[in-house]
């Protein structure tokens, strides 16, 4: 990367530039700084939906700072104190009480959570769109799909340090689902829980690894996203490549330099997310019991199973793929095949790269068949999300297994009606 | 097929609107009355400190709905010694387990922990604490359609009367009590709104702030985007 700008910065006589020119001669400042921002040069017709890649980096920011001031005040320890109350669940209230600002730290961070996920959705329903995942961007795809899967262990994790009733139901339902793997399951749950049931040494593991163990592998896989997509660029909407059409001085044409152009169009767009943000934690923290369920205000109790144990609305789509099986085919229990088609309804979003046969990227020169077939898949992964959060009824569950054939047909067709559909032709330069 | 997709969006919704709980009357909003909530506080402190405890909550905290800590001193501050201590109870958990079937839960959180799709919090507890009724076959003669086979003896008693359950599933005032059902319905209000503050006794705070944080990003958009617009007139 560095070979693109081997000139080394020279002051300009002032006490700053001085400070640098000494930096640059000792830390590839001066080509960091060009490579990645003021001469990386990003397609000049982004859209909407090219906000939501830098708010994804601005909420694991804000994530990270507010999780650490959690974690100075937290306590991650099932034990009643004299109350009655497990300490856990106490110290969340403590926060919320007696830290100075700690409410605000606190929806900050149960509110981002959420917000963690409606972004990262809009961010992979824009690679969809337009076809961000094909050559050469296959890579991009997959560490965005590895952050995928850590931010849903990491949210999974950290849900259960509030240890309210939910907290405690939900992770027993999760830790329950690897008992279903043949052979080794039984011992896998023991092992992830470190008891018989999810208890003190349970909280203490899924602390250690939501505080320490994930952040840290998000951040390096959040760092090789972004370092394979500067070294091949960024797609667009019109989804062709701007590097074929470069000027005399090898700028591609249709190119901008990120900074100060696209530094200054995403901080209207992290202004705009930041009212959204805001309206939530001040005036609707709980969401409708979306962001925050009602019912984990009740501290946990090994004693009393919820009637209704709903998942957090971003898992409510796997959910429903999971209870959607319910019958042994092959001598298999519906059970596993819950947590394999499930499992296999997160990863399989990695296979798109190969799945796609279409000549074009851009939803805006593909064909009926690709449109039909988004649209089928994106009514179906919402009608997933809503019925995992209902209790299920024959009714539902019929609906549940038709859209969850439907989820996988998206996938498993693709090859088929992306190589059928009568694609429009590329332009030769970005649109509008 | 548009039709189709739309009624299968729907159809889990229609499901949901068809298994309604019992109706909640909705509960008066007191969350600016200060003199309701300390009312609220003084019918908290006589009549359910005393089973129940609400342990997050410091008494001193109080000053929030417009009391001075003497006052808190002289009239509230029957279960601790120093002002700034939580409102804890002597009840030890294991006897109340004998003596009630089931420990009475920390009502901190309550009003914010009985929110569901049939109400808030406020307003199940504000149409629980109107449905007591006589009921031989409870061992505490008393039972709730809110709460079925509740634990709980009509605390309130003496205040509301003796409702009885009709044939008709309607509650009726057989005996009354010391208050007429309008005081004693707006008594329960200032109860209900206190304990709803207790759940969340910074939400006023919070709102206020908010409407002064989004007024500021407001502003932050208008600049930033006046920024963006300068930056991007040479781009075509």
């Amino acid at each position: 990367m560095g070979a693109t700008s081997t000139n080394k910065y020279k002051s300009d006589g002032t006490a700053a530039g001085g400070l640098l020119e000494w930096v640059d001669a000792r830390f590839p400042f001066l080509s960091l700084w060009n490579d990645h921002l003021a001469r990386y040069y990003a397609p000049k017709n982004f859209n909407f939906w090219y906000y939501f890649g830098s708010l994804a980096m601005l909420v694991l920011g804000l994530q990270i700072i507010t999780g650490i001031f959690l974690t100075m005040h937290y306590k991650p320890d099932a034990a009643l104190n004299a109350s009655g109350i497990p300490a856990a669940f106490a110290s969340v209230e403590y926060i919320m009480r007696d830290v100075p600002w700690g409410w605000l730290i606190r929806y900050m961070h149960s509110t981002g959570a959420s917000f963690f996920f409606i972004v990262i959705y809009l961010h992979m329903f824009r690679g969809m769109l337009y076809g961000s995942y094909r050559k050469p961007r296959e890579l991009i795809w997959i560490f965005g799909m590895l952050i995928y899967l850590c931010l849903m262990a990491e949210a999974l994790l950290g849900y259960l340090l509030p240890w309210g009733q939910l907290s405690y139901w939900g992770a027993q339902v999760i830790v329950n689902m690897f008992t279903a793997i043949p052979l080794i399951g039984t011992d896998l749950a023991l092992w992830l829980r470190g008891d018989y049931v999810v208890s003190d040494a349970t909280l203490n593991r899924f602390f250690a690894l939501h505080v320490v163990a994930i952040p840290l592998a998000l951040v390096g896989l959040v760092a090789a996203h972004i370092m394979a997509l500067h070294e091949v660029g960024s797609n667009n909407p019109d989804g062709i490549e701007i590097k074929k059409k470069k000027g005399p001085d090898g700028v591609p044409l249709d190119g901008i330099p990120f900074h100060p152009y696209y530094s200054v169009k995403d901080i209207v767009g992290i202004v705009v997310f930041l009212m959204v943000f805001a309206f939530v934690i001040f005036f609707m923290p709980e969401a409708g019991g979306y962001f925050l369920e009602f019912n984990n205000f009740y501290p946990a109790d090994p004693l009393v199973t919820p009637s209704h144990i709903a998942p957090l609305w971003y898992f409510s789509p796997y959910y429903s793929i999971l209870r959607a099986n319910t019958v042994n085919f092959f001598w298999i229990d519906a059970k596993l095949w819950g947590v394999i088609f499930m499992g296999l309804g997160t990863v399989i979003f990695a296979f798109l790269p190969w799945l796609d046969r279409s000549p074009v990227k851009s939803i805006r020169y593909r064909g009926p068949l690709f449109k039909g077939a988004l649209a089928i898949f994106v009514v179906c992964f919402i009608t997933l999300g809503v019925l995992g959060t209902l209790p299920a009824t024959p009714g539902l569950t019929l609906i549940a297994q038709v859209c969850s054939i439907l989820y996988f047909a998206f996938f498993l067709l693709m090859p088929i009606y992306t190589s059928l559909d009568k694609c429009k032709a590329e332009p030769e330069r970005v649109t509008g | 097929m548009k039709k189709l997709l739309i009624a299968l969006l729907f159809a889990p919704l229609l499901a949901f609107a068809a298994g309604a709980d019992i109706r909640l009357d909705k509960a008066p909003d007191r969350s600016r009355d200060f003199p309701a909530l300390q009312n609220g506080a003084k019918v908290f402190v006589n009549y359910c400190l005393n089973c129940h405890s609400a342990s997050y909550y410091r008494y001193n905290r109080l000053t929030d709905i417009g009391l001075t800590e003497q006052q808190i001193k002289d009239n509230l501050l029957f279960t601790a010694d120093k002002v700034g201590e939580p409102m804890t109870i002597a009840l030890r958990r294991a006897d109340a387990k004998a003596w009630f079937g089931v420990a009475p839960p920390d009502l901190t959180l309550i009003a914010r922990a009985r929110t569901s799709g049939a109400g808030s919090g406020a307003d199940w507890l504000y149409t629980y604490l109107r449905s007591y009724h006589r009921d031989d076959s409870r061992p505490t003669g008393w039972n709730n359609p809110v709460f079925p086979n509740v634990g709980m003896p009509h605390v309130l008693w003496e205040l509301q009367g003796e409702q009885v359950m009709g044939a008709d599933h309607k509650l009726v005032l057989a005996k009354p009590g010391l208050m007429t059902p309008a005081d004693y319905d707006a008594m329960v209000a200032d109860l209900v709104g206190f304990l709803t503050y207790i759940g969340e006794p910074t939400a006023n705070f919070r709102k206020q702030l908010g409407v002064v944080v989004l007024i500021f990003l407001f502003i932050l958009f208008i600049v930033s985007y006046a920024l963006k617009r300068e930056y991007w007139k040479d781009i075509h």
